[in-house]
């Protein structure tokens, strides 16, 4: 494996990383939202805010790794689909930001009211976040965005390829939060409540399987580069997606949580290398391969220096953290 | 016709009618930059900051069985949490617009200044991990270990804060690549990482982090004293920020002064518009307090003699380098540059004689702390402190136009090919901005209310229990405990 392609997989495992946790934080959000007034919906709002709160930063750092190794690998591809996305990217970063900045602030706000607010605002931006991050996906994937930037800039993320990325990005977020948060209600024995979102993520399992699916033949003629990819090099991951996708949803009507949050992982996990596999060797497809975007030898060598530092300092740390969330003595309301 | 079809047809107009002149995004896109980047800043401090201090206060709490000590520590993570939430939102920000607003800069170089980025990336990974351990650990990891989660934070803030700075100061002192037929060859990331310059810098804004976040916090408790609350809380509140502040506030000096060293070979044109130099004099340059540049003269400044080359030159003799060495098209916009630095430095020098008077009157056995008008001068040493960092950064930055990696790419090169259209992304930051500093500060206020009514827990204010008993808008939900 040349030194750029090792730079690239380094990349995308944050791009990977940053759909499955990430991802599952978002889509709590389309829980809250769904969740219903404020006395029906408290059980799941006060599950969402347990959760979610101890990781949503951490998993959010995933973004900045994915930016930053971005734009010192491959800078002028990195230009060059900022200045063409521009639109899309602005506003899933008022997403990132109204999401943050209110999930904190409900946590704290005094009044019901205040809560309310935040708490809308929370639901709202983290199902808009992830639909325009898939739109700019869609965007690199069907080759909207030229060497030199400064593309189209409306219908380079207003076209088939990106608004079903947009759609499967929501629909894959909330798929991994219903399946996670299914399988905390459980664990925490909110039976209950543990049921009541185990129909509701089974209905957004088959919703977003189908899309997925259904995706697949408009691609044919709006990115037929990643379509070449997907029904191709890309088959097997596109397979296993669906599997997986399948065996959450057998897994959820057999109330085995705990091993359907590993098969909801394994089916978005390989869906999003689907695409990676589908779009190699391009990195804006059509225009910039991966070799051509690369950057200086010297700065990949010191960016695999960076990522080894990170495997072996961040990776127990963040384990850590998981380990703790998943332990009893953080499941019960006691402490914080 | 509307609004937007006015301004793209003027933005269509202006490069034609301006001819040569900046591009239609220049000005918003620097605008926007100074917006996200001024108001994370002030964050970033406490991400850097608070995590000492609070693990002073916590450790204290352990080891004497304080338990005034403990409340303020677990206090201070709850309030943190609010902090690095919207820091950790608003640098993300900052990390779009490199790419969205200077894409020549992030084309060009990305892979020469972005190893610095990568390892600070690598600091704020952990920072956010440990900031979940630490925050949800109260009560459920055991003490001795729990307290020792929050110093990971500590130390990341500091090394994220390093690598930040080095690509500023290697964007004021650019190394670690070559130019070869307009092509960008021999690169050496490391060098980056390491500059030389880097080191001066970080540890002036290290320092002016613990200024502003120890001030803020001591503050908070002044104000708390001057309304009467004079109980062990609010002394020991007010004491240890205020120690951490007092010593960063006898540092800042000489370390900005050491920063400031051999500026007049680094950065000419930045350090004639720091001291306002309009000319080079035949003998010492005096120094210049206040005063404006216009038309070539400057107006309304209070001279010292001598003093201009003392402190810029470490000469008796040697005049400070003006704006005459420098070419007409490299001259950074000079009194906002002035202005601001000398601001910096007033406020400084201001909050090094206020601590220093501090502690000499305790050492005499006088505490001032009874006097409500060191109290009220306390209660702004914050803000003063906020300022004092922001117009250091105005004066560093605005110093180095109209070059964003110094003599070697303008600002105007490295900004996208936008239209004017950029200035209603800066209308809309100013709202997002705006409204994201009154929920945070409504929050807080909120959070401090409750902690007085002696409620520790805070509630889940969407929680089963408080639904229950909620008749609408303006239901108190702090007498609501979990």
């Amino acid at each position: 494996m040349s030194l750029e392609i090792a730079v690239a997989a380094a990349l995308f495992v944050g791009v990977i990383a940053y759909a499955v946790l990430g991802g599952a934080d978002f889509g709590s959000g389309f829980f809250d939202l769904t969740a219903g007034g404020s006395r029906r919906g408290a059980e799941v709002r006060t599950l969402i805010d347990r959760s979610i709160g101890p990781v949503w930063e951490a998993n959010h750092v995933w973004l900045i790794y994915v930016l930053v190794t971005w734009w010192t690998a491959f800078p002028s591809s990195f230009a060059a689909a900022m200045t063409t996305l521009i639109v899309p990217l602005l506003l899933a970063l008022i997403g990132i930001v109204l999401r943050g900045a209110s999930f904190a602030f409900r946590k704290y706000s005094e009044t019901l009211g205040q809560a309310r607010l935040f708490g809308a605002v929370f639901a709202i931006s983290s199902v808009l976040a992830p639909f325009f991050f898939g739109t700019v996906a869609g965007a690199l994937a069907s080759g909207r965005v030229p060497a030199d930037g400064h593309g189209d800039l409306w219908s380079s993320w207003l076209n088939p390829t990106s608004l079903f990325g947009g759609v499967i990005a929501v629909g894959t977020c909330a798929f991994l939060a219903g399946t996670f948060l299914t399988a905390e209600a459980a664990r925490g024995g909110q039976t209950r409540l543990a049921e009541r979102l185990r129909v509701r993520s089974l209905a957004v399992g088959a919703v977003t399987g189908a899309v997925v699916f259904a995706a697949l033949i408009p691609l044919t003629a709006d990115a037929p580069t990643l379509s070449d990819g997907l029904t191709g090099r890309a088959a097997p991951l596109i397979v296993l997606s669906a599997l997986g996708g399948a065996a959450t949803l057998l897994l959820l009507v057999r109330r085995r949580y705990g091993a359907s949050r590993a098969t909801a992982v394994i089916a978005v996990a390989s869906v999003v290398s689907g695409w990676g596999f589908g779009q190699y060797p391009w990195i804006l497809v059509d225009h910039t391969t991966i070799s051509d975007a690369a950057g200086a030898p010297a700065t990949l060598q010191g960016l695999l220096v960076a990522v080894g530092v990170a495997a072996v300092v961040v990776v127990p740390a963040l384990l850590y953290l998981f380990r703790l969330t998943q332990s009893k003595e953080w499941t019960s309301g006691a402490g914080h | 016709m509307s609004v937007h079809e006015v301004l793209a047809q003027m933005s269509d107009v202006a490069p034609t009618a301006l001819a040569s002149a900046e591009p239609a995004g220049l000005l918003p896109a620097r605008q926007q930059m100074a917006l996200s980047l001024g108001w994370h800043i002030i964050i970033a401090c406490f991400g850097v900051a608070f995590p000492a201090i609070i693990f002073v206060m916590h450790l204290r709490g352990i080891r004497r069985g304080d338990q005034v000590a403990l409340d303020l520590a677990k206090r201070w993570a709850k309030v943190s949490a609010v902090l690095f939430a919207i820091g950790a939102v608003s640098g993300t920000v900052l990390s779009f617009e490199m790419g969205l607003l200077w894409p020549g800069l992030m084309g060009t170089f990305g892979d020469v200044l972005g190893l610095p980025f990568a390892f600070e990336g690598l600091a704020f990974f952990l920072e956010a991990i440990f900031l979940g351990i630490y925050l949800y650990g109260w009560g459920r990891i055991p003490p001795k270990r729990h307290v020792l989660m929050v110093l990971p934070m500590a130390v990341t803030g500091v090394f994220g804060t390093y690598c930040v700075i080095a690509v500023n100061a290697w964007m004021n002192v650019p190394t670690g690549f070559r130019i070869t037929d307009g092509e960008i060859t021999d690169v050496e990331p490391w060098k980056v990482l390491f500059n030389g310059h880097a080191f001066m810098q970080f540890g002036h804004m290290w320092v002016g982090a613990y200024m502003v976040t120890g001030f803020a916090i001591a503050g908070v408790y002044a104000v708390g004293m001057l309304r009467g609350r004079r109980d062990r809380h609010h002394r020991l509140g007010f004491l240890v920020p205020f120690a951490f502040a007092t010593i960063a506030a006898l540092a800042q000096p000489f370390v900005g002064h050491f920063l400031g060293d051999g500026l007049a070979d680094r950065q000419p044109s930045k350090l004639a518009a720091f001291e306002l130099a309009e000319t080079t004099g035949d003998g010492p340059s005096p120094l210049r307090l206040g005063g404006v540049l216009i038309d070539g003269e400057v107006k309304g400044a209070l001279d010292i003699p001598y003093l201009g080359s003392i402190i810029a030159q470490s000469s008796f003799t040697e005049p400070v380098p003006g704006l005459d060495t420098v070419p007409v098209e490299d001259r950074p916009p000079v009194n906002i540059t002035h202005l601001a630095f000398q601001t910096m430095v007033g406020i400084g020098l201001l909050l090094m004689l206020a601590v220093l008077l501090y502690w000499f009157m305790r050492w005499r056995g006088r505490d001032l702390l009874d006097h409500r008008w060191f109290l009220r001068c306390c209660a702004t040493a914050g803000p003063l402190a906020a300022v004092a960092l922001e117009a250091g950064w105005i004066a560093t930055e605005v110093g180095r136009q109209p070059w964003i990696v110094y003599g070697v790419m303008r600002t105007a090169e490295a900004v996208g090919d936008y239209t004017a259209r950029l200035w209603w992304v800066l209308g809309g930051s100013v709202l997002l901005y705006g409204a994201m500093t009154f929920g945070a500060a409504i929050v807080l206020r909120s959070m401090a209310r409750r902690w007085r009514r002696g409620d520790s827990d805070l509630p889940s204010p969407y929680g089963p229990e408080l639904v229950g008993t909620a008749t609408g808008k303006g239901t108190d939900a702090g007498e609501e405990r979990r």
